[in-house]
Order: C-alpha cells, then sequence, then structure tokens
C-alpha cells in the first residue's frame, strides 16, 4: 500500500519534471526553429506573419537567392564573416600556445608583469577604446581591411586563452618534457610534437570561444569596416533590415539570421563538451 | 624553480639564458596587447583632453570635455536608462536561471538534452539574436502582435517598438530568452559544488527546503553568485546590439545606453575627443566593478574554499 503511494508519487513527480522541461524546451527552441521553418517559403509567402511558421504555399529558397542580390551580396558578407573568423582562430591559437608555454615553462624577466598586462585588459571594455584602435589600424594601414580586424579580435581572444593555455602547459607532468630533453628533442620539437597532444582539447576550446567570438561581433566590424565590400554578416545583415536597400524583404532577414545562427549551433552542438570546459575554466578561477 | 639557486653558477648563467627564451614565446602576445590594447588605452586619456575632430587639427583644451559632460543631460539620461535596463535585466535573468540551474544540477533521464535545449539561444550572436527579433517583434511581418490579433487578444495590430514600455519589456524578453541558459550553466556549476552529505546532514537535522536552500545552498555558492551576477552587470552596462538593431535607440531616444550614446558621438556626430572622454567615465565605471569582482570573488578567509 505505502508502497504504490510511493511509486505513484514518483510517476506523478516525473511527468511533472518532463512537462516542465518540455515546455521550457520548447520556449527556448521556438524562435531558433521558428526562423528556420519561415525561410522556406515563398517571398510572397515570408512577408505574412508567421503563422504557421512551416511554408503553406510551397517550399522555395527564394528568400536565400534575394539576399544575394543585396549590395555586394551575402556570399561576400559571408566570405569576409569566414575569412575574419577562421584567421582570428588561427591566429589566437598559435599566439596563445606560444604564449602558454613561454609563461608556464620559463623563468624570464618581467613575466609575471607581462601575464598580469594581459590579463588585466580583461577588465577594460573594448568598446571604449575604439576610436583609437581606429586611428591605429589608420596609422598601420590596416584601416578598413579584414587584417586589421582579426588583430582587433585576436587582442580581444588573448586573456582568455593565454589563461586557457598557460593552465593547460601547466597541468602536463615535467618529467614528461624531462625525457624528451633526454631524447634530444629541441624547444621547439617538444612543443609541436610532444606538448601540444597533450594540451589538444585547451587548443580546441580556445578555437571555439575564438570562432564563436569573431562569427557574432558587432560593435566593433560597424565601427572599423566603412567599406560595403568589407562587411560581415552581422553589419551586412543589418544595414538590410534597417531598409538601406529599399523596403525591408522580412524573407531574406530570416535567411540571413539562419545562416548567421546555423554555423554556431553546428559547432556548439559538435564540440558542447569543449565549450562547457571553457565556461567552467573562466567561472571556477 | 627552487633546485635551480642551489645549482653551479655556470649551470645557472646557461639555464638562465635558457629561461630568456620565453620572452620569444610571448612576445607576439605582449606585441598584440601593447599595440592594440595598451597604446589605445593611453590614447583614450589622452584625446580626451583634446578637441578631436575626424578632419583637422586637433587642439589641447584641457578638461573642458569633462566639464562639457557634466552638462550633457543626454549622455546622463542614457546612463541612468542604462543602469535601470541593467537592473531589471539582472534580475529577470536570475528569476529564470536560477529555477533552471536547479532543475538541470542532478543527472536524471534527459537532463543533458534539456540542458542543451536551454543553452541554444546562448551561442548565437547578440547580432542574430537583435535581428531574428526586430522580425518577431515587426507589426506587420511579425509573430507577436499578429498572433495577439488573430487570437483576439487584441482589437487591432499592435506596433510594440512604438511606445517605450512594450518596446522595453520586449527587449527583456529577448536578452533573458538568449542569456539565462548562459548564467545557468554558471549557477549549476555552483550548485554542483555543494557536498551532497551537507544537504543530507540537513535533513536529518529536520530542515525543510527552504531552510535548506537558504543556510546551505546561498552562502556556499557566494562566489559563483557574484560570478554570475557580475559577469550579468557588466554585460548589460555594456549593452549596445539589441538597442541597436531593434529599436535604434528609440522610440523617441529614450533607449540610447551609454555605449550607444559614445557610439554617436565618436561615429556619427565625429567628436573623437568629446567621444574619448565619455568613454573615460564608462572606462572608470567598469574598472569599478571589477574591483568589487575580486573582492567578492575573493577566497574566504580561512578556508581553502
Amino acid at each position: 500500500m505505502a508502497e504504490a503511494m510511493s511509486q505513484n508519487r514518483k510517476a506523478a513527480f516525473s511527468f511533472a519534471r518532463h512537462s516542465t522541461g518540455i515546455i521550457a524546451s520548447v520556449l527556448f527552441l521556438a524562435p531558433i526553429v521558428w526562423t528556420v521553418l519561415s525561410t522556406f517559403k515563398p517571398a510572397q509567402e515570408a512577408r505574412q506573419p508567421p503563422l504557421p511558421p512551416w511554408p503553406t504555399t510551397g517550399f522555395s529558397i527564394e528568400n536565400y537567392e534575394t539576399l544575394n542580390s543585396f549590395g555586394d551580396g551575402l556570399w561576400a558578407s559571408a566570405q569576409n564573416s569566414i575569412y575574419v573568423s577562421v584567421m582570428t582562430v588561427l591566429l589566437s591559437v598559435l599566439v596563445s600556445v606560444l604564449a602558454g608555454y613561454g609563461f608556464s615553462r620559463f623563468r624570464f624577466p618581467f613575466r609575471d608583469f607581462f601575464f598580469i598586462l594581459i590579463l588585466s585588459t580583461i577588465m577594460i571594455p573594448f568598446q571604449s577604446i575604439l576610436t583609437p584602435i581606429f586611428l591605429v589600424l589608420t596609422k598601420l594601414g590596416l584601416h578598413n581591411t579584414l587584417t586589421g580586424l582579426v588583430c582587433v579580435y585576436v587582442t580581444l581572444q588573448l586573456p582568455f586563452s593565454i589563461f586557457m593555455m598557460r593552465n593547460a602547459f601547466d597541468a602536463v607532468p615535467r618529467e614528461i618534457e624531462e625525457a624528451a630533453r633526454m631524447d634530444g628533442a629541441n624547444n621547439v620539437t617538444m612543443l609541436l610534437r610532444v606538448m601540444l597532444p597533450l594540451v589538444w582539447p585547451g587548443v580546441v576550446t580556445i578555437a571555439l570561444f575564438a570562432f564563436l567570438g569573431a562569427w557574432n561581433e558587432f560593435l566593433a566590424a560597424l565601427v572599423l569596416m566603412t567599406d560595403q565590400s568589407k562587411f560581415t554578416l552581422p553589419v551586412m545583415m543589418t544595414a538590410l533590415q534597417s531598409g538601406r536597400f529599399g523596403a525591408i524583404d522580412w524573407g531574406a532577414v530570416q535567411a540571413g539570421v539562419t545562416v548567421m545562427m546555423v554555423p554556431c549551433l553546428i559547432l556548439f552542438l559538435a564540440l558542447q563538451r569543449f565549450y562547457i570546459r571553457g565556461l567552467m575554466a573562466g567561472a571556477v578561477k | 624553480m627552487a633546485s635551480i639557486a642551489i645549482a653551479p653558477a655556470r649551470a645557472r648563467a646557461r639555464t638562465s639564458l635558457r629561461q630568456w627564451v620565453g620572452l620569444l614565446y610571448v612576445l607576439p602576445a605582449v606585441a598584440l596587447v601593447t599595440v592594440f590594447f595598451v597604446i589605445p588605452l593611453g590614447m583614450t586619456a589622452w584625446m580626451s583632453l583634446h578637441n578631436w575632430p575626424l578632419m583637422g587639427e586637433h587642439s589641447f583644451i584641457g578638461l573642458d570635455n569633462y566639464v562639457a559632460i557634466l552638462r550633457d543631460t543626454r549622455f546622463w539620461n542614457a546612463l541612468k536608462f542604462t543602469f535601470y535596463y541593467t537592473v531589471v535585466v539582472t534580475i529577470a535573468i536570475f528569476a529564470v536561471a536560477f529555477p533552471l540551474a536547479i532543475f538541470i544540477e542532478r543527472p536524471r533521464p534527459l537532463t543533458n538534452l534539456y540542458r542543451t535545449a536551454f543553452f541554444m539561444p546562448a551561442v548565437v550572436g547578440f547580432a542574430s539574436a537583435s535581428l531574428l527579433w526586430s522580425w518577431l517583434l515587426n507589426v506587420d511581418s511579425g509573430l507577436f502582435s499578429p498572433a495577439a490579433y488573430d487570437l483576439g487578444l487584441t482589437e487591432k495590430k499592435i506596433n510594440l517598438l512604438a511606445t517605450f514600455q512594450p518596446a522595453f519589456w520586449s527587449i527583456i524578453a529577448m536578452v533573458v530568452w538568449k542569456v539565462a541558459g548562459f548564467t545557468m550553466i554558471i549557477l549549476m556549476t555552483g550548485l554542483q559544488s555543494i557536498p551532497q552529505d551537507l544537504q543530507e546532514a540537513a535533513v536529518i537535522d529536520g530542515a525543510g527546503p527552504f531552510a535548506r536552500f537558504r543556510m546551505i545552498t546561498l552562502p556556499l555558492m557566494r562566489r559563483t553568485l557574484a560570478l554570475a551576477l557580475i559577469l550579468s552587470v557588466a554585460g548589460s552596462i555594456l549593452a549596445f546590439d539589441q538597442f541597436y538593431i531593434i529599436l535604434r535607440g528609440g522610440p523617441r531616444n529614450q533607449t540610447l545606453t551609454a555605449v550607444y550614446w559614445i557610439f554617436n558621438q565618436s561615429f556619427v556626430s565625429f567628436k573623437l575627443g568629446y567621444g574619448a572622454a565619455l568613454s573615460m567615465v564608462l572606462l572608470v565605471i567598469l574598472v569599478a566593478l571589477s574591483l568589487i569582482q575580486l573582492w567578492l570573488l575573493r577566497k574566504p578567509a580561512g578556508l581553502d574554499d
């Protein structure tokens, strides 16, 4: 009797838990799903309110095609975004792996000063130094270039990624290095052949954060890229959404938002473990 | 490290030379931070003392820009609005994220799936999320107004972005949707770090769920709570994307944030010197916040965490 009661209570609890979970999941996922489904409506239908969200007058990729007809086209901005994000990933990984190794394994003058200098930049909002960054880029001849934007994005990633990499190298036992050194490995082979495979998870984590940061950044790209052929996706889509190319085509906006969201969602789902690890590292320290 | 000190002098000289190589490894990072952060930071302070138009000569004007800030009521209004937004959105984010964190804290069937679902909007960029919601909130082609009209809740389609209250709360809803999953994960790590036997001991002592939450969970989560709080506050004070993309600072410039006002002064009016002085004010606020953070996150005295 008592057992049956507790069985009932358990079932009721489980039912309440899953209903809550499903309702909350639907609320969080609905805007994303709604948008992605709506993009496949014909342009005419996409202008109407999305009720229901899925196409009712036939499946179409018209919205993606129109998107390509604004200014230099979606594909041009997408290429800019891909270039900026990939370069940011490569450069920030390269610079942070080197620096993480240097900070972890060597004792040189001003080591602690440099480390604290790099970490403390996280306290200063980059929004407050955008104007001088603009002037510095002009001085360096990088004004209005994607390379200039990459340099800024890499610098913004450094405090987090160098902190991550130094901790990753710190966790590698020194005996491994000593053994490799006995075998005649020099610094560079040591780093590439011995250390890098051991700190690989940290590299994936900082690469993921660098990609998402660069792919999604808006304000710096808006300020620093003045030529439309250099626009990244967020800047291009905002120009489109503000009606800069005539009447706002909401179907095209949905399509653009989808193009911006999908890579982030796929990367996150594929590398979730590394993402959460990065969050934890940031949260615990 | 200590073993180096006892080594013979020559070996020590060689070792220390080898140690200098480390400088080469960190050089690229230091160079980037110097050129794209330290120098611009110094320039911001320097420029704030100048009348600095985009074209033409700049001239030294001392503290005039700062005096002008004192009289710039629109900046103070923007700052006031930014603080108001920060308080409201932070409360809203916690009100949603804390229950979610408790919900997914323990591994039970499907928990991972729910956690992933709640977190999905957090990996989407602020610009993407803002563009998405600017469509959902649109009066003619969007979702909310037409849906409310079709369901007979409103007599005509209401433009949510035309007046302050609905526009403001729409932004709050969008930000909570986007950020709650992120805050949830941080709070979850804090919840999981509380030893299970402590809770069980309290149950044996007859403590109810509320007493346990107040006496055990909250105090032991102090550092996690402080971290989530600071991240939310700092992020909100720097808010720009959603107000620029969805509202363009409207209706009637009522939703201009501090960063938005600096952006307008610097890159629309091209008053670079004045923009730099405004940036200095913002910078001081955020550095103060970081110092509060360091203080809140300090390890409790005598406890090894």
